[in-house]
Protein backbone atom coordinates (compact mmCIF):
# COMPACT_ATOMS: atom_id res chain seq x y z
CA UNK A 1 0.00 0.00 0.00
CA UNK A 2 1.60 3.45 -1.30
CA UNK A 3 1.34 6.71 0.95
CA UNK A 4 2.20 9.17 -1.29
CA UNK A 5 5.68 8.72 -1.88
CA UNK A 6 6.38 6.21 1.12
CA UNK A 7 5.25 2.81 1.33
CA UNK A 8 3.46 1.64 4.59
CA UNK A 9 6.39 -0.06 5.72
CA UNK A 10 8.01 2.71 5.53
CA UNK A 11 6.39 4.57 7.32
CA UNK A 12 5.60 1.77 9.90
CA UNK A 13 9.36 1.92 10.29
CA UNK A 14 9.28 4.91 12.10
CA UNK A 15 6.81 3.79 15.05
CA UNK A 16 8.64 2.39 17.99
CA UNK A 17 10.68 5.78 17.64
CA UNK A 18 7.60 7.42 17.79
CA UNK A 19 5.97 5.99 20.58
CA UNK A 20 9.49 6.20 22.66
CA UNK A 21 9.88 9.39 22.00
CA UNK A 22 6.38 10.35 23.61
CA UNK A 23 6.99 7.38 26.91
CA UNK A 24 10.46 9.48 26.98
CA UNK A 25 8.28 12.86 27.77
CA UNK A 26 6.25 11.10 30.21
CA UNK A 27 3.22 9.77 28.42
CA UNK A 28 2.03 6.00 29.68
CA UNK A 29 2.98 4.02 27.46
CA UNK A 30 -0.65 2.14 26.86
CA UNK A 31 -1.70 5.53 25.99
CA UNK A 32 0.74 6.41 23.90
CA UNK A 33 0.59 3.57 21.77
CA UNK A 34 -3.55 4.46 21.22
CA UNK A 35 -2.48 8.13 20.16
CA UNK A 36 0.16 6.77 18.14
CA UNK A 37 -1.70 4.13 15.76
CA UNK A 38 -4.15 7.23 16.11
CA UNK A 39 -1.27 9.31 14.43
CA UNK A 40 -1.00 6.65 11.87
CA UNK A 41 -4.00 5.90 10.54
CA UNK A 42 -4.03 10.05 9.84
CA UNK A 43 -1.37 9.98 8.26
CA UNK A 44 -2.53 6.44 5.78
CA UNK A 45 -5.95 8.93 5.64
CA UNK A 46 -4.10 12.54 4.74
CA UNK A 47 -0.88 12.24 3.34
CA UNK A 48 -0.19 12.98 -0.58
CA UNK A 49 -3.62 13.87 -0.77
CA UNK A 50 -4.78 16.95 -1.20
CA UNK A 51 -5.85 18.09 1.82
CA UNK A 52 -2.17 17.25 3.35
CA UNK A 53 1.38 17.23 1.27
CA UNK A 54 3.42 14.67 2.25
CA UNK A 55 5.47 16.58 5.47
CA UNK A 56 9.18 16.96 4.81
CA UNK A 57 9.88 15.38 8.28
CA UNK A 58 7.32 12.21 8.55
CA UNK A 59 8.41 11.31 12.11
CA UNK A 60 8.39 14.63 13.69
CA UNK A 61 5.06 15.02 12.13
CA UNK A 62 4.33 11.69 13.38
CA UNK A 63 5.57 12.63 17.20
CA UNK A 64 3.42 16.15 17.18
CA UNK A 65 0.40 14.63 15.89
CA UNK A 66 0.36 11.97 18.40
CA UNK A 67 1.63 13.96 21.36
CA UNK A 68 -1.92 16.09 20.53
CA UNK A 69 -3.51 13.09 20.31
CA UNK A 70 -2.01 11.75 23.61
CA UNK A 71 -3.04 15.42 25.24
CA UNK A 72 -6.41 14.64 24.52
CA UNK A 73 -7.13 11.04 25.04
CA UNK A 74 -5.34 11.99 28.53
CA UNK A 75 -7.74 14.71 28.82
CA UNK A 76 -10.74 12.88 28.74
CA UNK A 77 -9.25 10.25 31.00
CA UNK A 78 -11.40 10.01 34.13
CA UNK A 79 -7.78 10.83 36.09
CA UNK A 80 -7.29 13.61 33.98
CA UNK A 81 -6.34 15.88 37.12
CA UNK A 82 -4.07 13.52 38.23
CA UNK A 83 -2.09 13.25 34.60
CA UNK A 84 -2.66 16.63 33.60
CA UNK A 85 0.17 18.18 35.61
CA UNK A 86 2.67 15.85 33.80
CA UNK A 87 1.99 17.24 30.39
CA UNK A 88 1.62 20.68 28.35
CA UNK A 89 0.14 20.91 24.53
CA UNK A 90 3.69 20.49 23.07
CA UNK A 91 5.97 18.28 23.11
CA UNK A 92 8.28 19.71 25.84
CA UNK A 93 11.88 20.31 24.64
CA UNK A 94 14.65 17.69 25.94
CA UNK A 95 16.81 14.72 24.84
CA UNK A 96 15.38 13.03 22.03
CA UNK A 97 14.56 9.17 22.79
CA UNK A 98 17.50 7.13 22.16
CA UNK A 99 17.97 3.79 20.41
CA UNK A 100 18.31 2.08 23.97
CA UNK A 101 14.22 3.95 24.07
CA UNK A 102 13.16 1.80 20.95
CA UNK A 103 15.45 -1.36 22.19
CA UNK A 104 13.31 -1.16 25.78
CA UNK A 105 9.35 -0.71 23.88
CA UNK A 106 10.74 -4.48 22.54
CA UNK A 107 11.47 -5.84 26.23
CA UNK A 108 8.00 -4.38 26.96
CA UNK A 109 6.32 -5.93 24.49
CA UNK A 110 7.97 -9.76 25.31
CA UNK A 111 7.18 -8.91 29.12
CA UNK A 112 8.26 -12.26 30.37
CA UNK A 113 4.53 -11.83 32.15
CA UNK A 114 3.33 -11.77 29.13
CA UNK A 115 1.97 -15.10 27.58
CA UNK A 116 3.16 -15.66 23.69
CA UNK A 117 0.07 -15.14 21.82
CA UNK A 118 -0.44 -11.25 23.65
CA UNK A 119 3.28 -10.64 23.55
CA UNK A 120 3.18 -11.69 19.37
CA UNK A 121 -0.17 -9.20 19.15
CA UNK A 122 1.17 -6.52 21.14
CA UNK A 123 4.72 -6.45 19.41
CA UNK A 124 3.27 -6.17 16.05
CA UNK A 125 0.80 -3.24 16.78
CA UNK A 126 3.02 -0.90 19.09
CA UNK A 127 6.02 -1.85 17.55
CA UNK A 128 5.13 -2.76 13.96
CA UNK A 129 2.38 0.05 13.42
CA UNK A 130 0.14 -2.92 12.34
CA UNK A 131 -3.74 -2.31 12.92
CA UNK A 132 -5.56 -4.69 15.70
CA UNK A 133 -7.76 -5.44 12.54
CA UNK A 134 -4.46 -6.63 10.42
CA UNK A 135 -3.23 -8.77 13.25
CA UNK A 136 -6.63 -10.06 13.71
CA UNK A 137 -7.46 -11.01 10.47
CA UNK A 138 -3.42 -12.67 10.08
CA UNK A 139 -4.28 -14.82 13.05
CA UNK A 140 -7.81 -15.93 12.35
CA UNK A 141 -9.46 -14.69 15.55
CA UNK A 142 -12.33 -11.70 15.49
CA UNK A 143 -11.03 -8.48 16.10
CA UNK A 144 -12.90 -8.04 19.10
CA UNK A 145 -10.77 -10.86 20.91
CA UNK A 146 -7.94 -9.51 19.69
CA UNK A 147 -8.68 -6.01 20.55
CA UNK A 148 -9.32 -7.69 24.25
CA UNK A 149 -5.91 -9.32 23.99
CA UNK A 150 -3.84 -6.13 23.28
CA UNK A 151 -5.31 -3.94 25.94
CA UNK A 152 -5.04 -6.72 28.45
CA UNK A 153 -1.49 -6.90 27.02
CA UNK A 154 -0.82 -3.16 27.75
CA UNK A 155 -3.11 -3.42 31.24
CA UNK A 156 -0.45 -6.37 32.57
CA UNK A 157 2.62 -4.25 31.48
CA UNK A 158 1.68 -0.77 32.22
CA UNK A 159 3.03 -0.87 35.66
CA UNK A 160 6.45 -2.04 34.11
CA UNK A 161 9.33 0.49 34.29
CA UNK A 162 10.84 1.36 31.17
CA UNK A 163 14.54 1.59 32.20
CA UNK A 164 14.16 -2.25 33.49
CA UNK A 165 16.50 -3.96 32.15
CA UNK A 166 15.12 -6.49 29.41
CA UNK A 167 15.82 -9.80 28.15
CA UNK A 168 16.68 -9.76 24.44
CA UNK A 169 16.24 -13.88 24.20
CA UNK A 170 12.14 -13.33 24.87
CA UNK A 171 12.33 -10.73 22.08
CA UNK A 172 13.51 -13.08 19.85
CA UNK A 173 11.23 -15.84 20.70
CA UNK A 174 8.16 -13.32 19.87
CA UNK A 175 9.39 -12.60 16.59
CA UNK A 176 10.29 -16.67 16.33
CA UNK A 177 6.86 -17.03 16.85
CA UNK A 178 5.64 -14.35 14.51
CA UNK A 179 7.82 -15.52 11.47
CA UNK A 180 7.36 -19.19 11.90
CA UNK A 181 3.54 -19.17 12.90
CA UNK A 182 2.28 -16.30 10.62
CA UNK A 183 -1.16 -17.62 9.12
CA UNK A 184 -2.04 -15.44 6.53
CA UNK A 185 -4.67 -12.58 5.24
CA UNK A 186 -3.23 -9.34 3.83
CA UNK A 187 -0.68 -9.11 5.88
CA UNK A 188 2.62 -11.28 5.15
CA UNK A 189 3.66 -11.83 8.77
CA UNK A 190 6.87 -13.92 8.02
CA UNK A 191 8.34 -10.61 5.70
CA UNK A 192 7.16 -8.47 8.97
CA UNK A 193 9.31 -10.42 11.20
CA UNK A 194 11.88 -9.92 9.25
CA UNK A 195 11.16 -5.72 8.63
CA UNK A 196 11.14 -5.83 12.92
CA UNK A 197 14.24 -8.70 12.96
CA UNK A 198 15.72 -5.61 10.87
CA UNK A 199 15.34 -2.85 13.01
CA UNK A 200 16.26 -4.63 16.06
CA UNK A 201 19.17 -5.26 14.60
CA UNK A 202 20.16 -2.18 13.90
CA UNK A 203 19.97 -1.18 18.02
CA UNK A 204 21.97 -3.75 19.27
CA UNK A 205 25.26 -5.37 17.85
CA UNK A 206 24.20 -8.70 20.17
CA UNK A 207 24.92 -11.86 17.79
CA UNK A 208 21.71 -13.53 18.57
CA UNK A 209 19.55 -10.84 16.70
CA UNK A 210 21.61 -10.80 13.80
CA UNK A 211 21.47 -14.87 13.83
CA UNK A 212 17.52 -14.96 13.65
CA UNK A 213 17.94 -11.61 10.97
CA UNK A 214 19.97 -14.43 9.43
CA UNK A 215 17.93 -17.11 9.35
CA UNK A 216 14.63 -15.04 8.27
CA UNK A 217 15.83 -14.32 4.79
CA UNK A 218 17.88 -17.74 4.50
CA UNK A 219 14.21 -19.22 5.00
CA UNK A 220 12.03 -16.89 3.58
CA UNK A 221 14.32 -16.98 0.29
CA UNK A 222 13.28 -20.55 -0.26
CA UNK A 223 9.39 -19.74 0.00
CA UNK A 224 9.01 -19.22 -3.63
CA UNK A 225 9.90 -23.04 -4.11
CA UNK A 226 8.38 -24.45 -0.76
CA UNK A 227 4.63 -24.39 -2.00
CA UNK A 228 2.86 -25.47 -5.37
CA UNK A 229 0.61 -23.03 -7.16
CA UNK A 230 -1.99 -25.35 -5.62
CA UNK A 231 -0.80 -25.22 -1.80
CA UNK A 232 1.00 -28.32 -1.74
CA UNK A 233 4.04 -28.87 -0.02
CA UNK A 234 7.44 -29.69 -1.73
CA UNK A 235 10.23 -31.09 0.26
CA UNK A 236 13.71 -29.43 0.51
CA UNK A 237 15.19 -32.05 -1.87
CA UNK A 238 12.46 -31.61 -4.36
CA UNK A 239 12.50 -28.21 -4.55
CA UNK A 240 13.09 -25.82 -8.01
CA UNK A 241 16.10 -24.21 -6.61
CA UNK A 242 16.60 -21.44 -9.70
CA UNK A 243 13.03 -19.90 -7.50
CA UNK A 244 15.28 -19.37 -4.37
CA UNK A 245 15.64 -15.73 -3.86
CA UNK A 246 19.66 -15.42 -4.24
CA UNK A 247 19.63 -12.07 -3.16
CA UNK A 248 18.09 -12.58 0.43
CA UNK A 249 20.51 -15.72 0.50
CA UNK A 250 23.33 -13.75 0.24
CA UNK A 251 22.72 -11.40 3.04
CA UNK A 252 21.61 -14.06 5.13
CA UNK A 253 25.23 -15.29 4.58
CA UNK A 254 26.86 -11.76 5.14
CA UNK A 255 24.60 -11.23 8.26
CA UNK A 256 25.45 -14.87 9.68
CA UNK A 257 29.13 -14.59 8.81
CA UNK A 258 29.63 -11.54 10.42
CA UNK A 259 27.86 -12.53 13.89
CA UNK A 260 29.72 -15.60 13.67
CA UNK A 261 33.02 -14.18 13.28
CA UNK A 262 32.54 -12.69 16.62
CA UNK A 263 32.55 -15.46 18.27
CA UNK A 264 29.77 -15.61 20.38
CA UNK A 265 27.52 -18.73 19.10
CA UNK A 266 24.19 -19.43 19.84
CA UNK A 267 21.10 -21.05 18.41
CA UNK A 268 19.80 -18.94 15.85
CA UNK A 269 23.01 -18.49 14.63
CA UNK A 270 23.41 -22.75 14.47
CA UNK A 271 20.09 -22.56 12.83
CA UNK A 272 21.35 -19.69 10.51
CA UNK A 273 24.23 -22.12 9.63
CA UNK A 274 22.21 -24.94 8.81
CA UNK A 275 20.14 -22.98 6.55
CA UNK A 276 22.58 -21.43 4.90
CA UNK A 277 24.35 -24.44 3.92
CA UNK A 278 21.13 -25.80 1.97
CA UNK A 279 21.25 -22.24 0.37
CA UNK A 280 25.00 -22.95 -0.42
CA UNK A 281 23.78 -26.12 -2.49
CA UNK A 282 23.32 -25.90 -6.00
CA UNK A 283 21.39 -28.93 -5.95
CA UNK A 284 20.10 -31.68 -3.35
CA UNK A 285 23.17 -33.59 -4.19
CA UNK A 286 25.71 -30.81 -3.48
CA UNK A 287 24.28 -30.46 0.62
CA UNK A 288 27.45 -30.45 2.65
CA UNK A 289 25.99 -33.16 5.28
CA UNK A 290 28.43 -33.85 7.25
CA UNK A 291 29.38 -30.13 8.27
CA UNK A 292 25.29 -29.84 8.43
CA UNK A 293 25.64 -32.90 11.34
CA UNK A 294 28.39 -30.78 12.91
CA UNK A 295 25.85 -27.22 13.32
CA UNK A 296 23.15 -30.10 14.81
CA UNK A 297 25.55 -31.67 17.49
CA UNK A 298 26.43 -27.55 17.86
CA UNK A 299 22.72 -26.93 18.43
CA UNK A 300 22.42 -30.29 20.53
CA UNK A 301 24.99 -29.15 23.08
CA UNK A 302 23.46 -25.03 22.98
CA UNK A 303 19.45 -26.48 23.72
CA UNK A 304 19.28 -30.29 24.29
CA UNK A 305 16.14 -29.91 22.34
CA UNK A 306 14.67 -33.45 21.57
CA UNK A 307 13.64 -31.63 18.27
CA UNK A 308 16.99 -31.01 17.30
CA UNK A 309 17.58 -34.57 18.20
CA UNK A 310 15.49 -35.68 15.59
CA UNK A 311 16.53 -33.00 12.72
CA UNK A 312 19.98 -34.29 13.32
CA UNK A 313 19.11 -38.00 13.03
CA UNK A 314 18.12 -36.93 9.96
CA UNK A 315 20.89 -35.67 9.17
CA UNK A 316 22.72 -38.59 9.88
CA UNK A 317 20.96 -40.43 7.52
CA UNK A 318 21.61 -38.08 4.54
CA UNK A 319 25.90 -38.01 6.07
CA UNK A 320 26.30 -41.60 6.80
CA UNK A 321 23.86 -43.20 5.14
CA UNK A 322 19.74 -44.51 6.25
CA UNK A 323 20.74 -46.99 8.85
CA UNK A 324 23.14 -44.62 10.72
CA UNK A 325 19.81 -42.38 10.80
CA UNK A 326 17.83 -44.73 11.70
CA UNK A 327 20.48 -46.03 14.81
CA UNK A 328 20.31 -42.33 15.55
CA UNK A 329 16.45 -42.32 15.42
CA UNK A 330 16.07 -45.75 17.84
CA UNK A 331 17.59 -43.52 20.72
CA UNK A 332 14.69 -41.00 20.87
CA UNK A 333 11.29 -40.77 22.00
CA UNK A 334 8.77 -42.45 19.49
CA UNK A 335 6.30 -39.45 20.50
CA UNK A 336 8.18 -36.55 18.99
CA UNK A 337 6.23 -34.99 16.81
CA UNK A 338 7.64 -35.69 12.71
CA UNK A 339 9.44 -38.98 14.75
CA UNK A 340 6.84 -41.38 12.35
CA UNK A 341 7.64 -39.17 9.23
CA UNK A 342 11.45 -39.46 9.81
CA UNK A 343 11.32 -42.97 10.04
CA UNK A 344 9.11 -43.08 7.04
CA UNK A 345 11.65 -41.52 5.38
CA UNK A 346 14.91 -42.86 6.52
CA UNK A 347 13.41 -47.08 5.64
CA UNK A 348 12.77 -45.12 2.16
CA UNK A 349 15.99 -44.39 1.62
CA UNK A 350 16.92 -47.70 2.98
CA UNK A 351 15.45 -49.21 0.12
CA UNK A 352 12.51 -50.74 2.78
CA UNK A 353 9.40 -49.28 0.45
CA UNK A 354 6.57 -51.42 2.41
CA UNK A 355 7.92 -50.64 6.37
CA UNK A 356 8.17 -46.77 4.26
CA UNK A 357 5.27 -46.95 3.21
CA UNK A 358 3.38 -48.18 6.46
CA UNK A 359 5.04 -45.53 8.25
CA UNK A 360 3.79 -42.63 6.34
CA UNK A 361 0.14 -43.76 6.60
CA UNK A 362 0.74 -43.67 10.46
CA UNK A 363 2.84 -40.37 10.11
CA UNK A 364 -0.27 -38.98 8.26
CA UNK A 365 -2.74 -39.54 11.27
CA UNK A 366 -0.37 -37.68 13.93
CA UNK A 367 0.61 -34.62 10.92
CA UNK A 368 -0.12 -30.79 12.54
CA UNK A 369 -1.53 -29.56 9.99
CA UNK A 370 -3.87 -30.21 5.95
CA UNK A 371 -0.74 -29.75 3.45
CA UNK A 372 1.70 -32.13 5.65
CA UNK A 373 -1.28 -34.99 5.80
CA UNK A 374 -1.52 -34.52 2.45
CA UNK A 375 1.87 -34.76 1.46
CA UNK A 376 2.62 -37.74 3.88
CA UNK A 377 -0.66 -39.34 2.43
CA UNK A 378 0.57 -39.16 -1.54
CA UNK A 379 4.64 -40.60 -0.46
CA UNK A 380 2.30 -43.30 0.77
CA UNK A 381 0.73 -44.06 -2.04
CA UNK A 382 3.47 -43.36 -4.09
CA UNK A 383 5.62 -45.61 -2.96
CA UNK A 384 2.72 -48.66 -2.72
CA UNK A 385 2.30 -48.31 -6.25
CA UNK A 386 5.80 -48.35 -6.75
CA UNK A 387 5.53 -51.71 -4.68
CA UNK A 388 3.23 -53.19 -7.07
CA UNK A 389 4.51 -52.01 -10.25
CA UNK A 390 7.79 -54.43 -9.19
CA UNK A 391 5.24 -57.21 -8.39
CA UNK A 392 2.81 -56.21 -11.34
CA UNK B 1 -30.38 -17.01 5.81
CA UNK B 2 -29.48 -19.96 7.71
CA UNK B 3 -26.38 -21.69 8.83
CA UNK B 4 -25.66 -25.40 9.11
CA UNK B 5 -22.49 -27.06 9.61
CA UNK B 6 -21.56 -30.32 8.08
CA UNK B 7 -19.51 -32.63 9.93
CA UNK B 8 -16.83 -35.33 8.41
CA UNK B 9 -15.93 -38.01 10.51
CA UNK B 10 -13.05 -40.56 10.63
CA UNK B 11 -15.42 -42.93 12.67
CA UNK B 12 -18.54 -43.37 13.16
CA UNK B 13 -20.59 -42.64 10.27
CA UNK B 14 -22.70 -45.05 8.32
CA UNK B 15 -19.79 -47.13 5.50
CA UNK B 16 -19.49 -44.82 2.20
CA UNK B 17 -20.60 -46.45 -0.92
CA UNK B 18 -17.09 -46.06 -2.06
CA UNK B 19 -15.46 -47.52 1.59
CA UNK B 20 -11.54 -47.86 0.27
CA UNK B 21 -9.48 -45.83 2.73
CA UNK B 22 -7.16 -43.00 1.40
CA UNK B 23 -4.06 -44.18 1.99
CA UNK B 24 -5.02 -47.48 -0.25
CA UNK B 25 -5.84 -44.50 -3.45
CA UNK B 26 -2.87 -44.19 -6.38
CA UNK B 27 -1.35 -40.64 -5.99
CA UNK B 28 -3.84 -39.40 -8.71
CA UNK B 29 -6.74 -40.31 -6.88
CA UNK B 30 -5.58 -38.20 -3.74
CA UNK B 31 -4.38 -35.14 -5.74
CA UNK B 32 -8.08 -35.31 -7.64
CA UNK B 33 -9.64 -35.79 -4.67
CA UNK B 34 -8.01 -32.28 -2.54
CA UNK B 35 -8.73 -30.39 -5.85
CA UNK B 36 -12.20 -31.20 -5.64
CA UNK B 37 -12.17 -30.51 -2.66
CA UNK B 38 -10.46 -27.00 -2.76
CA UNK B 39 -13.04 -26.38 -5.40
CA UNK B 40 -15.98 -27.04 -3.86
CA UNK B 41 -14.74 -24.52 -0.98
CA UNK B 42 -13.99 -21.83 -3.73
CA UNK B 43 -17.11 -22.19 -5.41
CA UNK B 44 -18.65 -21.70 -2.45
CA UNK B 45 -16.97 -18.19 -1.64
CA UNK B 46 -17.30 -17.28 -5.09
CA UNK B 47 -21.34 -17.43 -4.52
CA UNK B 48 -21.44 -15.67 -0.65
CA UNK B 49 -22.46 -19.00 1.23
CA UNK B 50 -19.23 -19.66 2.94
CA UNK B 51 -18.65 -19.52 6.32
CA UNK B 52 -15.69 -21.92 7.64
CA UNK B 53 -14.11 -25.38 7.08
CA UNK B 54 -11.33 -26.82 9.36
CA UNK B 55 -9.83 -29.84 10.05
CA UNK B 56 -9.35 -31.48 12.95
CA UNK B 57 -6.47 -33.87 14.02
CA UNK B 58 -7.73 -37.60 14.77
CA UNK B 59 -6.41 -37.73 18.71
CA UNK B 60 -7.78 -36.20 21.44
CA UNK B 61 -9.20 -36.54 24.88
CA UNK B 62 -12.18 -36.75 26.66
CA UNK B 63 -12.08 -34.05 30.06
CA UNK B 64 -13.97 -32.81 32.64
CA UNK B 65 -13.92 -31.03 35.83
CA UNK B 66 -12.75 -33.33 38.94
CA UNK B 67 -13.97 -30.90 42.13
CA UNK B 68 -12.25 -27.55 43.94
CA UNK B 69 -8.27 -27.60 43.80
CA UNK B 70 -7.96 -30.63 41.46
CA UNK B 71 -6.71 -30.43 37.68
CA UNK B 72 -9.55 -31.81 35.44
CA UNK B 73 -9.53 -35.36 34.75
CA UNK B 74 -8.51 -36.33 31.38
CA UNK B 75 -9.23 -39.63 29.51
CA UNK B 76 -7.68 -40.15 26.44
CA UNK B 77 -6.92 -41.54 23.69
CA UNK B 78 -10.19 -42.42 22.33
CA UNK B 79 -11.28 -45.29 22.79
CA UNK B 80 -10.87 -47.38 18.47
CA UNK B 81 -15.41 -47.38 18.96
CA UNK B 82 -15.56 -43.44 19.43
CA UNK B 83 -17.29 -41.81 17.02
CA UNK B 84 -14.75 -39.64 15.75
CA UNK B 85 -15.30 -35.99 13.75
CA UNK B 86 -12.66 -35.45 11.05
CA UNK B 87 -13.38 -31.55 10.25
CA UNK B 88 -16.24 -29.39 9.30
CA UNK B 89 -17.62 -26.64 7.05
CA UNK B 90 -20.29 -24.15 8.10
CA UNK B 91 -22.41 -22.59 4.89
CA UNK B 92 -24.82 -19.87 5.19
CA UNK B 93 -27.53 -20.65 3.03
CA UNK B 94 -31.11 -19.85 1.97
CA UNK B 95 -32.44 -22.98 2.75
CA UNK B 96 -32.39 -26.36 4.35
CA UNK B 97 -33.53 -27.63 0.29
CA UNK B 98 -29.80 -25.52 -0.62
CA UNK B 99 -27.64 -27.31 2.09
CA UNK B 100 -28.63 -30.50 1.28
CA UNK B 101 -27.96 -30.06 -2.36
CA UNK B 102 -24.19 -28.72 -1.12
CA UNK B 103 -23.89 -31.51 1.04
CA UNK B 104 -24.54 -33.51 -1.15
CA UNK B 105 -21.94 -32.35 -3.94
CA UNK B 106 -19.44 -32.39 -0.93
CA UNK B 107 -20.22 -36.36 -0.47
CA UNK B 108 -19.89 -36.84 -4.32
CA UNK B 109 -15.97 -36.44 -4.12
CA UNK B 110 -14.05 -38.47 -5.79
CA UNK B 111 -12.55 -41.53 -3.82
CA UNK B 112 -10.58 -44.78 -5.23
CA UNK B 113 -10.78 -45.37 -8.96
CA UNK B 114 -11.92 -41.99 -9.40
CA UNK B 115 -16.17 -42.63 -8.29
CA UNK B 116 -17.07 -40.55 -5.84
CA UNK B 117 -17.39 -41.68 -2.35
CA UNK B 118 -20.46 -41.20 -1.64
CA UNK B 119 -20.02 -40.43 1.87
CA UNK B 120 -22.39 -40.06 4.95
CA UNK B 121 -21.62 -35.96 6.03
CA UNK B 122 -23.95 -35.25 9.05
CA UNK B 123 -26.27 -31.83 8.35
CA UNK B 124 -26.94 -29.70 11.27
CA UNK B 125 -28.80 -26.63 11.35
CA UNK B 126 -27.50 -23.44 13.75
CA UNK B 127 -29.47 -22.11 16.28
CA UNK B 128 -30.34 -19.14 15.26
CA UNK B 129 -30.49 -15.89 17.12
CA UNK B 130 -34.08 -14.95 18.05
CA UNK B 131 -36.45 -13.32 14.71
CA UNK B 132 -37.48 -9.46 15.48
CA UNK B 133 -41.08 -10.32 14.64
CA UNK B 134 -42.44 -13.35 16.27
CA UNK B 135 -46.20 -12.86 15.38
Amino acid sequence: MAVGAVDEAQLRDLIPGVLAALVHRGADFATAEDAVQEALMRAFETWGTRSAEYPDDPKGWLITTAWRRFIDLTRSDIARRRRESVVSDEPPPGPAASVDDTLHLYFLCAHPSLTAPSAVALTLRAVGGLTTRQIAQAYLVPESTMAQRISRAKRVVGDVRLDEPGDLRTVLKVLYLVFNEGYGGDVDLAAEAIRLARQLAASTQDEEVAGLLALFLLHHARRPARTRADGSLVPLADQDRSLWRRDMIAEGVAVLQAALARDRLGEYQAQAAIAALHGDAQTADETDWPQIVEWYDELVRLTDSPVVRLNRAVAVGEADGPQAGLAALAALDPTLPRYTASAAYLHERAGDIATAAELYVAAAERAQNVAERNHLTLRAATLRRSVQGERG
Amino acid sequence: MAKYLFLKHYRGAPASVNNVPMDQWTPDEIDAHIQYMEDFAARLKDSGEYVDSQALAAEGAWVRYDGEGRPPVTDGPFAETKDLIAGFMIIDVASYQRAVELAGELSAAPGAGGRPIHEWLEVRPFMGAPTSITE
